[in-house]
């Protein structure tokens, strides 16, 4: 297979123009998009290949705009909603939730919301507290919707394609830590499934559940930790709803330990969601008690130092591994 | 079914280790006998039994560091056991009867002692009819987890030659460790003393009393006394001293007692009495129910006592439930001694040595031999007028000894 070097945010920019080629009916919408080429860049360019019906400029109204989204999808188009950053969706989240999440069921199944919202997420570029947040869990919570979480340069190129035949609403969360990082991807890498989690490294030792912002640091942990002798299985959930249970219920299956890494808030956090349906399912295979790394439960501080310390960082995961292995 | 656990020999004992069974299942037990050596803080020591029955079941192997509480073995009533007296030869034949039924047994009863075992560790071992209540566990927190079952597996059917050779090591090891322990290291015995003292300064409001005792009475009786006694059982005024102390007790039963968040007095009088060690360090031997006991078996305790106690060769029994303490500095040392309260008792009496001194009694300045005994009170639990008026019983005794 030949392998090309990108950065994420060409992966994430190939899948829209990707899907903007495929089907007439997609468009995208947001803050920015058009003329300015998006706010990190990753739509530039777009506005002269495909014109101003089909990249959207749209003024600064959250509600606003996700509503229009909503109403073109269910009148039969098929709009990416660009929300520039989960930040600012807590004003859309009204329409989110009482409206893309709910008509199927309030129109007694005669309209679905056939929407894609594409947003950035978590921390990392000292952006300080209200404009770091990693809030997949809060959408996660919500029945209805489908969540995303593309923490590789494969599913920022292909989930988008997938998510756009989705006949409900899906909330695709990309990450702007990761935009300027370079990786290596297959160079005909196209739509990605979105119904299954992905063992992203096979081990026997622990297995080792993780998405978004933990993914890569994950995978470097386990390559420190098997220079030590440790095999970890790594495991990208990928879906944060509807979960993918099995993969990971198999993996604890085959090494009896758990280690969840997010950078979300600890309370209430997907680890919570995993550890639950690990309990209730496989709990006779446990032979060390479950353990997380989450996002302190603090402000997102502004200091690089300080914002490093405020989510798990690889060398964390390695001690937290090495504790649990009881080394 | 009696359970048999481990002891508490002291408010800051939290685990002992077994060190050896003296007995083994199907031997009969009376009250009193020793069932097991048990290394502490305070050096190994004997546990006694205070039921009467025959051992059904020993649950924990040698060597192993248990909490207090922990369940060490199955006792049987006596009633249960009449039939397999009488028939010894039906014993053999009904072993493998038995032997399948103790590990249903034990793990109910490690349900109640939660045994931490990971949830795969004990599948694996309930799969494999394993008692997992005595495996090590080597997991987070000493939890047993799957690696310990297998490796528990792997030995119990492992070949017998190597079974025997473990055993004999075993027991190598254990006779080691008592030659090691049976005088346990000053450091242990100093961390223990560290561990109740600073325990009771952090936690104890002290008040302090004293008062000055003429003990001319007193001794004139201790000397009348031993004129008509052989040597070896002449009474000392230690005796006389812990007995008015447990008369006095009786008099202002506030104080011996125990402080759990309130006052509770205890019926039994027992009296813990320090000894010195040459090596440095104390222990508390515990004088039970001193109020019953005449001033002369009193002395025979102490006779007995003190030097077991300084040759660690103490019974378990003999060194818990104390419920007051006495430190006595005897002859020829300082004047006055003020204790730290040993939790959680409530008071600690301190003699002094008894010195001839000028004292004014009745317009008359004499001669006399002069005690002064202090108390040091647990302020929670009582007010000095509580203490005063134990002072003053002591000296009602003591100027009276022939009531005593």
């Amino acid at each position: 297979m030949e392998m090309v070097k990108m950065t994420y945010r060409e992966a994430l920019k190939q899948g829209i123009r990707e899907a903007l080629l495929n089907d007439e009916r997609v468009f995208l919408m947001g803050e920015d998009v058009g003329h300015y080429g998006g706010a990190f860049a990753v739509s530039k360019g777009l506005l002269q290949e495909f014109g101003a019906e089909r990249i959207m400029d749209v003024p600064l109204s959250e509600s606003g705009f996700v509503g229009a989204g909503i109403g073109a999808a269910m009148a039969g188009m098929k709009p990416i909603v660009e929300v520039m950053t989960v930040n600012f969706s807590l004003l859309a989240m009204d329409q989110i939730i009482n409206n893309a999440a709910t008509l199927l069921h309030m129109s007694g199944g005669q309209l679905n919301v056939p929407l894609v919202i594409r947003m950035g997420c978590g921390i990392g570029r000292q952006l300080a507290a209200q404009h770091s947040h990693s809030w997949e869990p809060y959408f996660a919570h919500v029945p209805g919707l489908v969540v995303l979480s593309a923490g590789t340069h494969e599913d920022a190129r292909g989930m988008l394609l997938t998510a756009l035949k989705s006949p409900d609403p899906v909330i695709l969360f990309e990450y702007t830590f990761m935009l300027n990082m370079e990786k290596e991807i297959a160079s005909d890498a196209g739509a990605m499934d979105i119904t299954k989690a992905k063992v992203r490294r096979d081990g026997k030792d622990i297995t080792l559940i993780t998405y978004g912002n933990g993914v890569y640091k994950s995978l470097e942990a386990a390559e420190e930790l098997s220079s030590q002798g440790i095999e970890v299985e790594v495991i990208d959930l990928r879906i944060l709803r509807p979960m993918d249970e099995e993969t990971f219920l198999a993996s604890v299956a085959k090494t009896h330990r758990a280690l969840v890494v997010e950078d979300a808030w600890r309370s209430g956090g997907m680890a919570a969601e995993v550890f639950s349906r690990i309990i209730e399912k496989v709990f006779f295979e446990l032979d060390a008690p479950l353990q997380r790394l989450c996002g302190v439960e603090v402000p997102i501080p502004y200091p690089r130092h300080l914002e490093e310390a405020s989510v798990p960082q690889s060398q964390d995961i390695v001690s937290t591994i090495r504790k649990m292995m009881g080394l | 079914m009696i359970e048999f656990k481990m002891p508490s020999l002291g408010a800051d004992m939290e685990d002992g280790t077994l060190v050896e069974w003296r007995k083994k299942p199907g031997d009969q037990v009376k009250r009193g006998d020793i069932l097991a050596d048990v290394d502490t803080q305070k050096g190994l020591i004997e546990i006694e039994v205070f039921d009467e029955g025959v051992i059904d079941t020993l649950l924990l192997e040698e060597g192993v560091k248990v909490p207090v509480g922990t369940i060490m073995a199955i006792i049987r009533p006596l009633g249960e056991v009449t039939e397999e007296k009488d028939i010894p030869s039906a014993i053999s034949s009904e072993e493998p009867e038995k032997s399948e039924e103790v590990p249903a047994k034990t793990s109910e009863e490690k349900e109640e002692r939660r045994v931490k075992i990971t949830p795969l560790a004990k599948r694996i071992a309930l799969e494999n009819n394993l008692d997992y209540s005595v495996i090590n566990g080597t997991g987070p927190e000493g939890a047993i987890v799957k690696k310990d079952v297998e490796k528990a597996l792997a030995e119990a059917v492992g070949p017998s030659k190597e079974m025997g050779g473990f055993t004999e090591k075993a027991d190598e090891a254990i006779v080691e460790v008592k030659k090691e322990h049976k005088t346990p290291p000053i450091k242990a015995i100093r961390t223990a003393v560290a561990a109740a003292m600073s325990k009771s300064n952090r936690e104890i409001p002290h008040y302090y009393l004293e008062k000055k005792i003429d003990m001319t009475r007193a001794l004139e009786w201790l000397t009348e006394t031993n004129s008509g006694l052989p040597v070896q059982k002449r009474i000392l005024p230690a005796a006389l001293f812990i007995k008015s102390v447990a008369s006095s007790l009786v008099d202002v039963p506030e104080l011996n007692a125990e402080w759990e968040d309130e006052l509770v007095i205890k019926n039994e009088i027992n009296i813990g009495f320090v000894v010195s060690l040459r090596s440095g360090g104390i222990v508390v031997p515990s004088l039970k129910n001193a109020d019953l006991k005449s001033v002369g078996e009193i002395m025979e305790w102490l006779n007995d006592i003190i030097p077991r106690s300084r040759s660690f060769n103490l019974r378990s029994s003999e060194l818990s439930g104390s419920t007051v303490t006495i430190t006595n500095l005897g002859e020829g040392g300082a004047d006055k001694v003020f204790g730290i309260v040993y939790p959680p008792q409530v008071a600690i009496i301190g003699l002094g040595s008894v010195a001839e001194e000028p004292f004014a009694k009745k317009g008359m300045v004499g001669i006399h031999p002069m005690l002064y005994v202090t108390l040091s009170g647990d302020h929670r639990a009582t007010d000095g007028l509580v203490g005063s008026r134990f002072l003053a019983a002591m000296d009602k005794h003591l100027q009276n000894p022939q009531a005593l």
